[in-house]
């Protein structure tokens, strides 16, 4: 694909791979943010080119994994009531909820459908207009957009048997959260791109100078990824903690305005439970009272489920980086893609998932 | 040909457009969508009996099953009566086998227009006149609305296999080359574009095609074919993870002799799936002996359906039962087995 295949030219690959190894002095650990990053690194094996000592730590930056049990079991709920017509992204439907998924209560009869946008979403509920449906909306800054976009089109076209599910988070505040826990090993992130190409780069200024810690954007192709890592190390060798954008052909430091605006109609602040991680203050959206109508939640009342985490997953240490997923006791064995105790091993983009599928060579051989 | 599109019965059945219960009953309606539908489509004659009675050459039979359930029914380049043909044709193939015979069975729900099975019927006749097989034995039931989804087609067909002809998955050995006839992942983005949900805009059409004349074009090189296998659903992954574990060999690929035509790479880029897990419907890999690859693969190249052939890997002594790919860059992955459907990505 054009302005695509350029960024894994392996020729350029290997050059930035060498410059980092020229002005790397010592080890750094640094975390990619976002789950498509990890996912990249990963199957192009971009870690095993780095310098020993230079370690990406995994962020929490997978929506699907970070999307808290509550809600999965709220969705659950939802989807089992008869008529409904409940939508989501593909990935989501594996996801272990208190015991179940959305693929076993699809084969007990649910209406379940994935869907590739939420507009498909509105489309099923203008063309059924006598059953409820229900879109899972879920994911970070970069999914908001087309959610609040189509719960807009909902209200204008006046399609009442719309309504949304939403479980929306915000990096900002999670990176906040990662460098106050007390056991945090991050030196520096590569920002999530296409959060920055929405959000802009204007709430990362202060997160650098508060905590000490270079941010450089970064895009998700080999070469994006290389001189995002390539950027951090000469910060980091400098004794240098700015915000830095090495994602100039996406990013630009406003963001997209008319999506902003947008989310600050649709949307607004509220705490949030991170699914491995706990509640983090002010780090997710919520439908404003102006569409509080299409919340699902309200629509279907499902503020009394109970969750059930299994005991044996640690994906919380594994998105705080505390944790590389094959260290986990139950990887591989207990825990696999057709059988995962946690989100993490579910989603593609997922840190567990990312081994099991990429390094399980490693592993074996260690 | 019969053209289904505008279709009109010179005899109507019973009046009804569509499918009804009473075409699975057995009595007349059954007959006549027998005699009126069914027989024209595939070329045939109407003297019916319980059990087709055939030649047979003689020599070692291959005996092969598969039920069609792809949604939608219709997609860029084919149907599911081209599949229903192809893909029991290629699975006779990939033991050698030259198949001579198919029943075709369908489970059909009421309501479905008649003008629908029209035309898989006469994609099936089509399909099974350019593979060379004939469509000897078949079988209607109806299902209530609800029951179904439209149309399910099952197939079986025979096939005789030559004499000394040994091919399967077993006989994988460390040293092997890996070829592959052709582009993957085409036919599986060439339906996933048309899917409910999914729909985008590609140029990509189905591969679907009968591969037993190809297979029979490598065998006429007098080479040891050790394993063939057409990577259909969950892709070239699937198939090689399937030999590997088989056989107890590693599988070594280079991803950059992967073939990915152009339009595969893009949608699978924007879904979030791997083109080694998408379906192919026209393809197939070969293990050959090292020492014979250069001529199987001269021989695939000069097929229609082997044009594109190539090496994409080899067969090694190391991590037994394991599909592994060295990336572009130089560094390697693990190419699992896909665990069911194929799940777009949310972002």
């Amino acid at each position: 694909m054009k302005y695509l295949d350029e960024f894994s030219n392996p020729e350029l690959a290997l050059r930035l791979v060498e410059q980092i190894h020229a002005v790397t002095t010592r080890p750094w650990a640094m975390m990619e943010v976002c789950g498509g990053q990890t996912h990249s690194i990963i199957r192009h094996g971009i870690d095993q080119l780095l310098p020993d000592g230079v370690e990406m730590i995994h962020g929490p930056g997978c929506p699907v994994c970070v999307t808290p049990l509550e809600t999965i079991d709220k969705a659950l709920a939802i989807a089992s009531r008869p008529d409904v017509i409940f939508c989501s992204f593909g990935d989501m439907l594996r996801v272990p909820g208190s015991g179940r998924d959305l693929f076993s209560v699809k084969s007990a009869g649910a209406d379940v459908r994935v869907v590739y946008s939420p507009l498909d979403a509105l489309n099923l509920a203008r063309e059924n207009p006598d059953r409820p449906v229900v879109f899972f909306g879920i994911g970070f800054e970069t999914t908001a957009p087309a959610n609040a976009m189509t719960v807009y089109q909902a209200r204008r076209l006046g399609v009442r048997n719309f309504s949304l599910l939403v479980s929306h988070v915000l990096v900002p505040p999670a990176i906040a959260a990662i460098m106050e826990s007390p056991r945090c090993r991050v030196q520096a992130f590569l920002a999530a791109g296409h959060v920055c190409s929405v959000m802009g780069t204007g709430e990362y200024p202060a997160l650098a100078s508060k905590y000490g810690v270079p941010i450089v954007v970064t895009g998700f192709e080999p070469l994006d990824i290389l001189e995002g890592i390539r950027q951090t190390v000469v910060q980091l060798e400098a004794g240098r903690h700015e915000l830095q954008n090495a994602y100039p052909r996406a990013v630009r430091d406003e963001g997209n305005p008319a999506a902003k605006a947008m989310l600050r109609d649709v949307f607004e602040v509220t705490d949030r439970a991170w699914r491995g991680i706990g509640m983090i203050p002010d780090s997710g959206w919520r439908l404003s009272s102006r569409y509080r109508e299409f919340d699902a939640e309200e629509r279907f009342q499902v503020g009394d489920v109970r969750t059930s985490e299994s005991p044996l997953c640690r994906s919380g240490e594994v998105l705080q980086g505390l944790l590389k997923p094959h260290e986990c006791a139950a990887f591989g064995k207990e825990c696999t893609p057709r059988n995962p105790l946690g989100a993490t091993m579910v989603s593609s983009e997922g840190a567990c998932a990312a081994y099991y599928a990429y390094r399980r060579l490693d592993v074996v051989h260690i | 040909m019969l053209d289904f599109e505008n279709w009109t019965c010179p005899l109507p059945l019973r009046d009804t457009p569509t499918v009804v219960m009473g075409h699975g009953g057995g009595g007349a309606m059954s007959g006549e969508l027998v005699e009126h539908l069914f027989l024209p489509a595939y070329g045939k004659s109407a003297e019916l009996t319980d059990s087709a009675v055939m030649p047979f050459p003689g020599g070692r039979l291959a005996f092969s099953t598969d039920s069609y359930v792809v949604k939608p029914m219709f997609f860029p380049g084919g149907s599911i009566g081209d599949l229903a043909v192809n893909g029991t044709v290629n699975d006779l193939a990939m033991s050698g086998a030259r198949p001579l015979y198919l029943s075709v069975a369908f489970i059909l729900q009421e309501g479905t227009p008649l003008a629908e099975v029209g035309r898989i019927a006469t994609a099936i006749g089509a399909a099974a006149s350019a593979a060379g097989v004939q469509v000897v034995t078949g079988d209607t039931k109806v299902v209530d609305s609800g029951s179904g989804d439209g149309v399910f087609v099952n197939t079986a067909g025979v096939g005789v296999v030559p004499a000394g002809v040994d091919i399967r998955p077993a006989r994988a050995a460390a040293g092997d080359a890996i070829l592959i006839s052709g582009d993957i992942g085409v036919h599986g983005v060439a339906v996933m574009s048309v899917r409910s949900g999914l729909e985008f805009s590609t140029a990509v059409t189905s591969d679907t095609a009968p591969l037993h004349g190809l297979v029979s074009d490598i065998l006429e090189t007098n080479t040891d074919v050790h394993v063939l296998r057409d990577p259909t659903r969950g892709g070239v992954s699937a198939s090689l993870n399937e030999i590997a574990r088989a056989a107890q060999v590693g599988v070594s690929l280079i991803e950059r002799d992967l073939p990915v035509p152009a339009g595969v790479s893009d949608a699978c880029s924007l879904l979030g799936l791997d083109p080694l897990q998408v379906a192919n419907e026209g393809k197939l890999l070969a293990f050959v002996p090292a020492a014979d690859a250069p001529t199987v693969l001269e021989a695939m190249r000069a097929h229609p359906y082997g044009r594109g052939a190539r090496q994409i890997g080899t067969c090694v002594n190391e991590h037994p039962g394991m599909v592994v790919a060295r990336t572009a860059l130089g560094g390697t992955r693990v190419v699992t087995m896909p665990i069911g459907e194929q799940l777009p990505r949310i972002c």
